[in-house]
């Protein structure tokens, strides 16, 4: 087994969750009714509460304490896609990120299960439950409201344009990727992105929203390497501010 | 020597600390017990959310109460390794739940769709007549219904498997 690739792998799960976690959490207080409120923060907790799993995992393979990883890295460790780092916007935003983003994570999670690294298998087995109430959740929404008004259309449209590219760059390659799928750890970002496509297309379908072109769309890469847009730094000075206060505290 | 069945019987004064009607043992997130001397015990438990911040203080009361018993070595351990699911709530547990006010979850769900959790029985009139809300609720663990035979709402503990 190759550890590194391993590594790599619970690194970008992980630092995706806990990216979209904090995101969510910013809608405490904000949604637009009290159960989106309450529902924004509820995955939130989950994301973070999963993303710790994966930072023991990694703690297990020698790197640093969940915290110190969670908190004392700068943007350019980071390994998150960039979509998870993306303000939040208004909510159709947030909205469409999370229906795109959730879908992705779902079939990730359903992938290992499979996974020969029996740590990460169990894991994923058990998210991949807590994870369908939230695609539950961005299905429910992006239904309601992709066939209702007008305005709610246009608006979730926009979203849609602008969220897929960054969608895309979930699924860019690690350059592992060879030796995760010759492993048996992970099945790849290549027939997770296919099997992405189909079902965000089949709920889709059933609204008057139009996916792009796979095809004809690129992708916004570099997440996976340390490569940031100017948004994420910012949210990890918030995130750490008060552990930076006095980092060797007692909690 | 400290019996399997005694530890057990002691734990059940473990409640959930966010449903203190329901003791861990009904909960089904206790999965093993390891006796090692009479003094030396490890519990193994599993959470049912992974993000229940509730974990700890469980994982707290029951080294309290094994250590109130003259256990003075215990080791509670969480894993993932025999996962929660709802079906593991017992019987008891499925009663304390629906005293409590919250409807138990379905049994035997192999898949968890929004048809599923649409007409939950209520735990107030038993009605059928029901809609959810939202699948998530105050805790992670719970989604918002509402019942339109008795005109209330209510929580479900969610099925998961």
């Amino acid at each position: 087994m190759n550890e590194q690739a391993l590594k790599d792998l619970l690194y970008k799960i992980a630092d995706d969750q806990l990216i979209i976690g904090h995101r969510n959490s910013e809608w405490n207080g904000l949604g637009p009714i009290l159960e989106e409120d309450i529902a924004f923060c509820s995955m939130a907790q989950d994301k973070i509460g999963q993303s710790l799993q994966f930072y023991k995992l990694l703690e297990e393979l020698g790197e640093k304490d969940p915290d110190a990883i969670a908190f004392t890295r700068n943007a350019p460790s980071f390994h998150n896609s960039q979509l998870v780092e993306l303000p939040i916007g208004d909510y159709e935003f947030s909205l469409m990120r999370h229906f795109l983003f959730d879908h992705a994570e779902f079939i990730r999670f359903e992938m290992l299960s499979r996974s020969s690294y029996p740590p990460l298998s169990e894991i994923a087995h058990k998210l991949k439950g807590e994870i369908k109430y939230h695609i539950m959740h961005a299905n429910a929404w992006i239904q309601q409201l992709g066939n209702s008004t007008d305005e709610a259309v246009k608006r979730l449209q926009s979203a849609l344009n602008m969220a897929f590219p960054y969608a895309l760059g979930v699924f860019e390659e690690s350059k592992f990727e060879g030796d995760l799928i010759q492993d048996g750890i992970f099945e790849g970002e290549h027939k997770l992105r296919s099997k992405w496509f189909e079902d965000i297309d089949k709920i889709l379908a059933k609204t008057d929203l139009i996916l792009p072109d796979l095809a004809a769309e690129s992708a916004h890469l570099g997440g996976r390497y340390g490569e940031h847009t100017e948004h994420l730094q910012p949210l990890l000075d918030e995130m750490s501010e008060v552990f930076n206060i006095d980092p060797s505290a007692e909690w | 020597m400290v019996t399997k069945a005694e530890i057990l019987h002691w734990l059940e004064e473990v409640k959930d600390p966010e449903i203190p009607m329901l003791s861990l043992i009904d909960l089904g997130v206790i999965r093993n017990v390891e006796i090692t001397t009479n003094t030396k015990v490890k519990v193994t438990m599993t959470p049912t959310f992974t993000g229940c911040p509730a974990m700890e203080v469980m994982k707290q009361d029951v080294i309290d109460t094994l250590l109130n018993y003259g256990i003075d070595d215990p080791e509670v351990e969480i894993n993932f390794k025999e996962r929660w699911k709802s079906d593991l709530i017992n019987e008891k547990g499925r009663t304390a739940l629906k005293k409590f006010g919250l409807a138990p979850p379905p049994r035997d769900t192999l898949i968890v769709d929004i048809d599923i959790l649409q007409h939950v029985e209520c735990p107030h009139c038993e009605s059928h007549d029901t809609n959810m809300k939202s699948p998530f609720g105050p805790t992670l663990c719970r989604s918002l219904h509402y019942c339109n035979t008795c005109k209330q709402a209510f929580e479900q503990f969610k099925p998961i498997e």
